[in-house]
């Protein structure tokens, strides 16, 4: 981003009173982690006034400036509280790749956040499971970091996280790390077999099938693919789980990211606004209509 | 010898009444299995089930060039073993534990005995395996959409 773009986004901040505006805020890339061929991480820090607070699950407009602008769901630590942001981009058009070709130093836009959060203060004392599949991993960190700061205010711990192959698990380290913890259980599978996994073998659904659950203390939180997801949903609620207990991150092509535009349109909800984060109970018949 | 305790709360066995469970509880026998253990190989006949305990097991084919490659794996609470139930009886794939595995191992010969005795039971046993069959293939037809997949791919 020029310096008169990076002066004029920071005079429009100040004027705004540092709140909510629909001009990119300049952020510099401060850190880039390859997660697998076309994924990646930023850290981004503000090169003036820091934005407010991102929730769990919750969003970004992040814009490269010349090329566009798309919306990324935070993948970071939300105690956090230095202003940085954490976003994982996964390659998959111009403005995605021109994101994940950025290098530390470069300037992009940022505005935000917005959308509804996963509401991890409303599970405090339950049981958390939280299901995430291909790049669904990312919106979902937030919430297992969250509650790992704050281990003692909820019961179990449950990651169930499937990809297509080991290559592509998102934060393998970390992963690793969380597997590690006797207060966490995580389980993954891949979905086609690879030479040295010697892990599970099988779609999400399958371990989920398996865990034994408190129904009644148990709030789950479901990111990936939709088709994954009703999935993930109806395996969770023949389990007995209230659908009202089951939280999903609904994705459609977002433009405003601020509830303008329509875009994002889902039935009755803007997602930009009355989501990402949708409880079941809602989004289930809305799922169910194709083309909604 | 188990006891109808271990095997309430399997989707397999839960449809049968009391006696009936009574009944098959005595064609049921807890086995372990070193790590490393090939329980069957693909094309041997096919006798007995497992209902896995603990541990993983993996279901495992020979690609040419690929050497064995593993097409699933199943875990506590998957059932294993299909093929005695269909002709040719024959397993389709091999099968090793790829850690210790502790499981109910079912002598099917006396389940189909059980089973062509009293339809009442063989009903009731057979629904159980359908359903568990119908997830398995549930989850296989996901894997086959490659959901997690790039835009880019296709």
């Amino acid at each position: 981003m020029s310096a008169d773009i990076q002066s004029t986004a920071a005079a429009a901040v100040e004027h705004d009173g540092g709140g909510e505006t629909m001009l990119p805020v300049p952020h510099r890339v401060t850190g880039r982690r390859e997660e697998s061929h076309d994924c990646v991480t930023l850290r981004l820090e503000p090169c003036g006034r820091a934005l407010p607070p991102f929730a769990p699950g919750q969003f970004a407009m992040l814009a490269r400036p010349g090329v566009g602008e798309i919306a990324i769901s935070i993948s970071g630590d939300p105690s956090a509280r230095d202003g940085s942001l954490t976003n994982t981009i996964r390659d998959v058009g111009a403005v995605s790749r021109a994101l994940c070709r950025t290098r530390p130093g470069h300037v992009i836009g940022v505005r935000g956040p917005y959308g509804t959060s996963w509401g991890l203060d409303t599970a405090v004392g339950r049981d958390l499971v939280i299901v995430a599949g291909g790049v669904g991993l990312a919106p979902v960190r937030p919430i297992l970091l969250g509650a790992l700061a704050a281990r003692d205010a909820y019961r179990r711990i449950v990651l169930v996280a499937g990809a297509r192959s080991p290559a592509e698990l998102l934060f393998r380290d970390q992963l690793a790390d969380w597997a590690a913890r006797p207060d966490v259980a995580v389980e993954l599978t891949i979905d086609q077999p690879a030479a040295g996994w010697d892990g599970a073998v099988g779609f999400v659904t399958e371990p989920l099938a398996q865990l034994r659950l408190a129904p009644a203390q148990t709030v789950a939180f479901v990111c990936g693919p939709e088709p994954m997801m009703r999935f993930s949903a109806s395996v969770l609620l023949s389990k007995g789980m209230a659908a009202g207990d089951i939280r999903v991150s609904l994705e459609r092509n977002m433009k405003c990211g601020a509830g303008l535009c329509g875009h994002c349109q889902l039935g009755p909800l803007l997602l930009c606004r009355d989501g990402p984060v949708v409880d079941y109970a809602r989004a289930q018949a809305l799922l169910d209509v194709r083309e909604l | 010898m188990s006891s109808p305790d271990e095997l309430a709360g399997s989707a397999l066995f839960d449809r049968l009444t009391a006696a009936q469970l009574a009944a098959v509880t005595e064609a049921v026998r807890e086995v372990t299995f070193a790590p490393g253990t090939r329980l069957f190989d693909e094309g041997q006949i096919a006798a007995g089930c497992w209902l896995i305990r603990d541990g993983q097991v993996a279901l495992e084919t020979a690609i040419p060039g690929r050497g064995l490659v593993v097409v699933q794996t199943l875990g506590p609470g998957d059932v294993l073993g299909w093929s005695w139930l269909v002709p040719p009886h024959r397993w389709h794939f091999s099968a090793t534990a790829t850690g210790a595995v502790r499981a109910l191992q079912l002598e099917t010969s006396q389940l189909l005995a059980l089973a062509d005795a009293d339809p009442a039971l063989g009903y009731p046993l057979a629904l159980g395996l359908f359903e568990v069959l119908l997830a398995r293939l549930q989850s296989t037809r996901s894997r086959l959409l490659d959901l997690y997949g790039s835009p880019r791919e296709r």
